[in-house]
């Protein structure tokens, strides 16, 4: 009983917490996603699926389709895609460097990578207006790539440097004994070892460059909208929250989804390690 | 060591210099003698007295404080116990805790704030409350206990349970137990996901943007509006002064973490289930 | 059993985890100042045992007395036990001093006792020199002896080790074993000795409990579980047998005849046993007699030689008699002389009735 006691004491309080901040507001948010359009703030009745609709373009009773939200939906998805894509080109040879280098060295580059990620995001943002600026590339969707790719490239480098990290280097030797090329014995020896990595790698930078609102709102203009600037106008001047709420859940389940499915993939561990 | 090509470590270098610029160029221009900022007129350091001189740069720096100081307290102690039973105990809803746990570190700033905003919406339908600084805590402290639980569980996860076993078995209580032996272990942990609850809530812009309401501003939520308006040299200033805080509290945070690491050598063996 | 002299009663006792019973009405008497082993193969429940002993598991039916004291619902810290952890468990973040001085602290003995308690019981484990180093300088050997202290340091009426010496070399083991039993007789507390090591444990025990599959298969001396083991658990887990089966012939006040495979055999054991029956044999492998030819009469079985392993100090015979295979080892007494078999040699087996045991059903 005491134990008991005990187990609750360590554990109740923050599941507690969680469970009312954010088990909570994502079932209102779920909730307020099927209800109508009031005064801001206000709950509204009655229940409807309008909202969802309009994200998949269709008006309440299915008559006419305007992709236009659709449209920035399927953006989001490309500029986050492109963006990790990039990280992925410039990350991925990075982390072998790194990895390669003598303990001491290691870390110090270690840490040189991670300090700019704990520079505040926004400044980070704000930074790449001076030097684009004056070039006349604020807003351009050049600047929106590039703000993601440098905002989330500490994200895919740290997993994948410890993939990297524990990578068995005999089976290049191996490999290549076989009679295999080094680019073959990379493919074949090297890269599914680094996958996991990769994966992680890719999921954490996906993931935040789909939600962001920040890049776009400062570096892009309104033809560079994203899911994260609908959201935010439906909470600013739109003031549509029903709308913003499926917005905002559908965006919660995408991402939850994803985390499912890799927690699936990769077991408790991997969810851990994402980490 | 491995060897690595030229190419290879010139591509690195390049990505670094990727990483740095932006810093810099920050930093130079918050000394940069010139309104538009554009080119180079000169050392200056008059954009630091500026920013000082602005009242209500003041007034986010003490709310960024207020917030950051509080929340990181209340989610320090939050996650620590969060962190010490997930690593103490077996049980049934070990999964799903630790993947609520994990929703979030993962889920997008937006999300996350227009969730919470709306929460707050609700209970004031019945409990009518205004208080900026206190939704943005509870925002802060609710990004915070995760993180906080995750580094003070992986600190433990070194640690054999049987050490508790020991101290029971020599005379202290549950509570000694705690006090004496896992505390005291768990510490290094304690600290650094402290100092990483400090950071997040020092650096955190969307959720506050969206919690605090009208009349309560961090620092982050003003460099935002200032930055809606225009680029302005106080605001290199402001910049450059918070990226050397946050390398500070990062090499403080790293010389904890590192001196730690030196006995979670010991003590790493189970001991056989029969 | 509960008698006056039992520094610890294990009265009846259960215990489940899950679907899995790993505590089978256990009942055991330990004498005060004995040196008693728990003795089993991993997942035998004899750590289980331990750990109730100790207080950080509760039986879900029976009695735990210690020292006269009923320990139901006693938790831990006020049980008058202390344990040597296998895995040590020292505080990593206390030196070696504060390890073994933290009991008496939780305890609140005065600052001087506690010096003085501590220093000597750091010179009884002969560890006096290393009280300033942290676990983590520190070799297995010394890292054992630090666990040792800090359990000896309070004075517990029971100390309880649970497979201390496994994590130790062959030759630290050998000489920590010797330590551990003089170190019992010096300071007289009851130890509870739990290991898998047959060796280890018949070295150093006066007692042991054999275990299988949560249930004590036999309690007694070394020698008695040695030489009469009581079921074939017991007969092939400490040394090797050969377990012969049969069928009861006759029965008189000096033993019994068993038809067996290899024909009728003589026991001095079993007049217990009734006619009709059937039974599990038992012999030691250096219990046989191996000979050329057949001289003597009844309980003999002829053999040939199927394998020879040269040990050093003895052969080992694989034989196969009548389809079954048997085991003799034989002392390599005299050098030249010609006591050697061959391979695929005939001999002939003499099991001496005295030698047969007979096993009860498992």
């Amino acid at each position: 009983m005491l134990s008991f006691r005990r187990f609750l004491a360590s554990l109740g309080p923050g599941t507690v917490w969680l469970v009312i901040f954010v088990v909570g507001p994502a079932l209102i948010l779920l909730a307020y996603s099927f209800l109508t359009r009031t005064d801001v703030g206000q709950l509204g009745a009655p229940v409807t699926l309008e909202n969802w609709q309009r994200i998949f373009g269709y008006d309440a009773l299915f008559q006419e389709w305007v992709p236009d939200n659709l449209r920035v939906l399927l953006r989001s998805v490309l500029v986050a895609a492109v963006s990790t894509f990039v990280c992925v080109l410039l990350g991925y040879p990075l982390a072998f460097y790194i990895a390669a280098q003598p303990p001491r060295r290691k870390n110090v580059l270690l840490l040189l990578l991670i300090l700019p990620f704990w520079v505040n995001f926004l400044i980070r943002v704000y930074a790449w207006i001076i030097i684009l600026r004056p070039f006349g590339l604020v807003p351009s969707t050049l600047a929106v790539f590039l703000g993601m790719t440098y905002a989330y490239l500490p994200f895919f480098v740290l997993p994948v440097y410890s993939s990297v990290e524990k990578v068995d280097w005999r089976l290049v030797e191996a490999a290549e004994d076989l009679g295999a090329t080094p680019v073959r014995a990379f493919w074949a020896a090297i890269f599914p070892q680094t996958l996991p990595g990769l994966i992680a790698g890719v999921i954490l930078t996906f993931i935040p460059a789909l939600g962001t609102f920040i890049v776009s709102d400062l570096l892009g203009g309104s033809k560079t909208a994203l899911i994260g600037n609908l959201v935010q106008d439906q909470f600013g001047q739109a003031g549509d929250w029903p709308y913003g709420a499926a917005l905002s859940f559908l965006l919660l389940g995408a991402v939850l989804l994803g985390l499912w499915l890799y927690a699936r993939l990769a077991g408790q561990k991997g969810l851990e390690e994402l980490i | 060591m491995r060897r690595t090509s030229p190419a290879l470590a010139a591509y690195s270098w390049l990505v670094y210099g990727f990483l740095y610029l932006p810093i810099l160029v920050l930093i130079v221009f918050s000394f940069n003698n010139s309104r538009f900022g554009a080119t180079w007129q000169g050392f200056t350091l008059k954009w630091y007295g500026v920013l000082f001189g602005r009242s209500d740069v003041r007034e986010a720096l003490l709310g960024t404080l207020l917030v950051a100081i509080p929340s990181t307290l209340v989610s320090t102690v939050l996650g620590t116990l969060l962190g010490f039973g997930l690593w103490r105990y077996s049980f049934r809803w070990r999964t799903p805790l630790t993947f609520l746990m994990v929703i979030p570190i993962v889920i997008p700033d937006v999300v996350m704030g227009v969730g919470l905003l709306m929460l707050y919406a609700l209970v004031r339908t019945v409990v009518p409350f205004s208080n900026g600084l206190l939704t943005v805590l509870l925002a802060h402290v609710t990004f915070q206990v995760s993180y906080v639980a995750l580094t003070v569980r992986a600190r433990l996860a070194g640690y054999d349970r049987s050490l508790e076993e020991a101290a029971r078995d020599l005379g202290a209580s549950d509570l000694q137990a705690f006090l004496r032996v896992t505390l005291p272990l768990a510490l290094p942990g304690v600290l650094t996901g402290a100092l990483l609850a400090f950071t997040l809530s020092l650096d955190d812009f969307v959720v506050t943007y969206f919690t605090s309401g009208s009349g309560f501003r961090t620092l982050p939520v003003l460099i935002y509006t200032n930055v809606k308006r225009g680029i302005t040299p106080d605001i290199n200033a402001l910049s450059a002064l918070l990226v050397g805080v946050t390398a500070l509290v990062l090499v403080l945070a790293s010389v904890i973490s590192g001196r730690s690491s030196a006995f979670r050598r010991s003590a790493r063996r189970g001991r056989e289930d029969s | 059993m509960l008698s006056a002299d039992a520094a610890v009663s294990v009265l009846d006792v259960d215990k489940s985890f899950g679907s899995v019973q790993v505590l089978d009405d256990v009942d055991l008497d330990i004498r005060k100042g004995e040196f008693f082993s728990l003795l089993g193969p991993s997942g035998c429940g004899k750590t289980t045992l331990l750990r109730i002993l100790a207080g950080f598991e509760q039986p879900d039916a029976g009695q735990i007395i210690i020292g006269g004291r009923d320990m139901t619902g006693v938790p831990p810290h006020l049980r008058p036990v202390n344990t040597v952890f296998q895995s040590y468990a020292l505080f990593p973040h206390l030196n070696v001093y504060d390890n073994v001085a933290f009991g008496l602290r939780m305890k609140r003995v005065p600052a001087a006792q506690q010096r003085e308690r501590v220093g000597r019981a750091l010179e009884t484990v002969r560890i006096g020199d290393l009280a300033r180093r942290r676990p983590d300088q520190l070799s297995g050997g010394q890292r054992q002896r630090v666990a040792l202290a800090r359990a000896i340091v309070g004075e517990p009426q029971v100390l309880l080790l649970d497979e201390p010496l496994s994590a130790l070399d062959l030759k630290l083991r050998k000489e920590l074993q010797v330590e551990l039993s003089n170190l019992q007789e010096t300071l007289g507390i009851t130890f509870v000795f739990v290991t898998h090591d047959q060796e280890e444990a018949l070295v150093m025990s006066d007692r042991i409990a054999v275990m299988n599959r949560g249930r004590v298969e036999q309690l007694g001396k070394a020698e008695d579980l040695y030489e009469r083991p009581r079921t074939a658990f017991v007969a092939n887990f400490l040394g090797s047998s050969n377990l012969i089966e049969g069928t009861v012939k006759a029965v008189t006040p000096e033993g019994a005849t068993v038809q067996t495979v290899h024909g009728p055999l003589m026991t001095h054991q079993g007049a217990h046993l009734k006619i009709g029956q059937s039974v599990t044999l038992s012999i030691r492998p250096e219990k046989l007699r191996m000979e050329r030819d057949d001289e003597t009469e009844g309980n003999e079985v002829r053999a040939r030689v199927d394998d020879i392993v040269y040990t050093g100090a003895e052969n080992q015979y694989l034989l196969k008699a009548n389809g079954e295979r048997l085991i003799v080892f034989q002392l390599n007494a005299d050098l030249g002389a010609d006591e050697d078999f061959d391979y695929e040699e005939d001999v002939a087996l003499y099991l001496p009735p005295g030698n047969l045991m007979v096993l009860e059903e498992g």
